[in-house]
């Protein structure tokens, strides 16, 4: 045996991964310790990169598939039915609860919940985020002038009530709200609703809920 | 699905064609196996890389190809018919190109020695990712390539090149 734990033989038989590059930190520097020890170790290694090297060189010789493959896979995709819906997903989610034992659903039920109430947290944060942000906006507004163009108020724009899928990450959520310039002002609310604050027009509206409806980070969404 | 098409397909074909050893049968798998991607999206776990559960895929169906046309797994007899134009290894001595021995030795290979190699060499995967696409337990996935490597060096010696080893 061999000070890091591993046999000369077990660091032999990692040679070839060490020479692709495909270890891990840890076995990497114990190999390149017995490399530095042992030259016998070091020639063999020489005769992995060059059997390395001649293999990548000869599955490069097989060439390349025609355009006729991927002709024929983007033909078949779009011969496919659309994906799933959400209702057959939630079918299946169903189907996959139906499943599970009563202690198993138990512990799921758990995690759900655990979950749920570590969204609540982060979207919370983000809150007193968004309404600091408010007040430093504010508070800079008013030691500094304000532009003609600038809008008359903050609270300009539409509100919706909505609630984020449980898989939606602070994250995502942190990410969903930037791309629509919304913000936070009040939730959560029962049921996990959060009402949101979008700086558009009722003319643009519809679309936006429509278009959120679709988004998979949201579990529902309504215009207020 | 066109990114990851662009991406992976070459590897993927490459890897399809040293199995079923003809190039439009190849092409036509790789076809299949990106729509079996697409089509089973929502079953990746994100546990390994998509290529290798590309590769994982790939191997399936095109032992499952060579299977259905009652044929044996790329042999000795194919892997050697794919660049016949090229010299054989007693050959490539006298012209003292120590690279092109060692590819027609690398061709020499069963096809199981073959795989190993070109996974761990060229696909660049794991002793994990291997084990996960051949379907074998990590410790035979080491084991395996030592046969592999030991298997190459009896035939570099018998094209006349001394490695020293094994």
């Amino acid at each position: 045996m061999i000070a890091n734990g591993k046999t000369p033989e077990d660091i032999e038989a990692l040679l070839p991964w060490h020479a692709a590059g495909t270890l891990s930190r840890r076995d990497a520097e114990r190999v390149e310790t017995a490399l530095a020890a042992d030259q016998e170790l070091a020639r063999r290694f020489a005769l992995v990169r060059e059997e390395l090297a001649e293999t990548i060189r000869l599955n490069e010789m097989l060439g390349a598939p025609s355009a006729r493959a991927g002709e024929k896979l983007f033909a078949a995709l779009d011969a496919q039915p659309p994906r799933r819906s959400k209702i057959a997903i939630g079918a299946r989610i169903s189907e996959f609860l139906a499943g599970l034992g009563p202690r198993t659903l138990a512990w799921s039920a758990a995690v759900a919940a655990l979950a749920i109430v570590l969204q609540a947290g982060a979207l919370t944060s983000l809150i007193l985020l968004y309404q600091r942000s408010d007040l430093d906006q504010a508070s800079y507004r008013s030691v500094n002038y304000r532009t003609a163009s600038a809008p008359a108020s903050s609270q300009a724009g539409v509100h919706v009530l909505i609630r984020f899928a449980p898989d939606a990450s602070a994250a995502d959520i942190t990410k969903l709200l930037d791309g629509y310039k919304a913000s936070v002002v009040d939730g959560p609310k029962p049921g996990g609703l959060y009402r949101l604050r979008l700086p558009v027009g009722k003319d643009e509206l519809a679309r936006v809920v429509g278009e959120m409806q679709g988004n998979r980070l949201v579990g529902f969404v309504a215009a207020e | 699905m066109q990114v990851l098409f662009a991406r992976h397909q070459v590897k993927v074909y490459r890897f399809v064609l040293r199995i079923v050893g003809n190039a439009a049968a190849a092409e036509d798998l790789i076809s299949e196996v990106f729509l079996d991607v697409w089509q089973q999206a929502d079953r990746f776990e994100g546990r390994s890389a998509v290529s290798t559960w590309l590769l994982a895929i790939a191997r399936f169906k095109a032992l499952s190809a060579v299977r259905r046309k009652g044929e044996v797994a790329l042999d000795d007899e194919t892997a050697a018919a794919i660049e016949d134009d090229r010299d054989d290894p007693e050959v490539a001595v006298q012209k003292k190109d120590k690279g092109e021995i060692l590819r027609k030795c690398l061709e020499r290979l069963s096809p199981e020695h073959r795989e190993v190699i070109d996974l761990v060499y060229y696909h660049e995967k794991s002793v994990e990712e291997v084990a996960e696409i051949v379907h074998i337990p990590e410790n035979t996935v080491k084991t395996r390539m030592f046969y592999a490597r030991r298997k190459l060096g009896e035939l570099l010696k018998q094209a006349g090149v001394e490695r020293g080893w094994p």
